[in-house]
């Protein structure tokens, strides 16, 4: 396509689009009003379900499809990453060279992961109840981790990394959230319908199916974000090409 | 009193955003932008909008990937690419 052909298209592509929000925007209520007609049912079916967090009930149980749409996104993404950056057979992988760090940032980093670590595991666990959930401790989780990278260095990380445990745990995360699908139907309702008990308003017993799926996709979202992390940091650092390193050991034994 | 006070504090944070973002836009390097902006500026400033909107569960997710995962990936590719082309 030629540069001309190609703005024309862009132009029609803006003009289009330019078009479709303005007359969007024209029948939208106005912003930071009093009228919710979504809200309100949204908020009226949580605490039917006994779900504190209306946003946790919408995601898990009202729109729990949507959600599993999402988590599989997520899940392709890491799939197609894992398979992008894998070593070809004209790279070598070399063991990574211990890194020097400011005893300052060693210190912050060691104190500041188990505390990472049990915030991510705490927003996991507490998706029913307040802000958070699965994908947000689920990052939270993961990001602790690989303090060590920052304040280690990347073999300490490996130790405590079995990279294939993880993409094990990403696809036990996925189906797990399939399976408890699939139960509601067995129920006898619908796919991903919420049958199990609702429990007690407000406490960690209640939501019925909300807390299992939150903590299928914090199983999910923490494993696929190690594994995406892991692939990006041994091409970053392991992963070169058979030429560097022969011209490497050529140098070595002049 | 209250709605004026709750209207000036989205249009401070969306006038943030806007700015962050257009900083973040005008850095070229790749290395500075994952840094400077991405950590301290649009991720915080995205956060504090969605705070102020009241979307604490969006707030939360930004915080988490816009000021750790995304960084740090845009930093890993830049250092496999330099290591590539200076060997080139």
């Amino acid at each position: 396509m030629t540069r001309r052909a190609r703005l024309w298209v862009l132009a029609a592509g803006l003009l289009g689009t330019a078009a479709l929000f303005a007359a969007a925007c024209l029948r939208m209520p106005p912003f930071g009003g009093t009228w919710h007609p979504y809200g309100d049912r949204a908020v009226a079916a949580a605490i039917a379900q006994r779900t504190a967090n209306t946003v946790s009930s919408v995601n898990f149980d009202q729109r729990a499809l949507d959600t599993l749409g999402e988590e599989s996104i997520l899940f392709a993404a890491v799939l197609g990453t894992v398979v992008l950056l894998r070593r070809t057979p004209d790279e070598r992988r070399v063991a990574p060279q211990p890194a020097s760090v400011p005893p300052a940032l060693r210190r912050y980093a060691i104190t500041v992961l188990p505390l990472a670590l049990l915030i991510g595991l705490y927003v996991v666990a507490h998706g029913q109840l307040s802000p958070g959930g699965g994908f947000q401790g689920g990052v939270v989780v993961a990001t602790a981790l690989h303090l060590l990278y920052i304040g280690v260095d990347h073999r300490a990380l490996e130790r405590v990394r079995p990279v294939g445990l993880y993409e094990l745990a990403d696809g036990v995360g996925e189906g797990a959230y399939v399976v408890l699908g699939a139960a509601g139907l067995l129920a006898g309702s619908a796919y991903l319908a919420n049958t199990l008990p609702h429990g007690t308003f407000n406490t960690l017993a209640s939501g019925g199916t909300v807390p299992l799926l939150n903590a299928a996709v914090g199983m999910e979202v923490a494993s696929a974000v190690v594994v995406l992390l892991a692939r990006f940091l041994a091409q970053a650092l392991e992963i070169v090409d058979e030429k560097t390193v022969d011209e490497k050991e050529e140098k070595e034994k002049e | 009193m209250r709605e004026a006070l709750d209207d000036t504090l989205v249009a401070a944070s969306l006038l943030l955003v806007a700015a962050a973002a257009t900083a973040a836009a005008l850095t070229r390097d790749p290395a500075r932008q994952a840094v400077v902006l991405s950590l301290l500026a649009l991720a915080l400033a995205l956060a504090l909008l969605f705070t102020v909107l009241q979307a604490p569960d969006v707030a939360l997710s930004q915080l988490a990937v816009g000021s750790a995962v995304t960084p740090l990936m845009i930093l890993l590719t830049v250092r496999r690419v330099r290591r590539r082309r200076r060997r080139e």
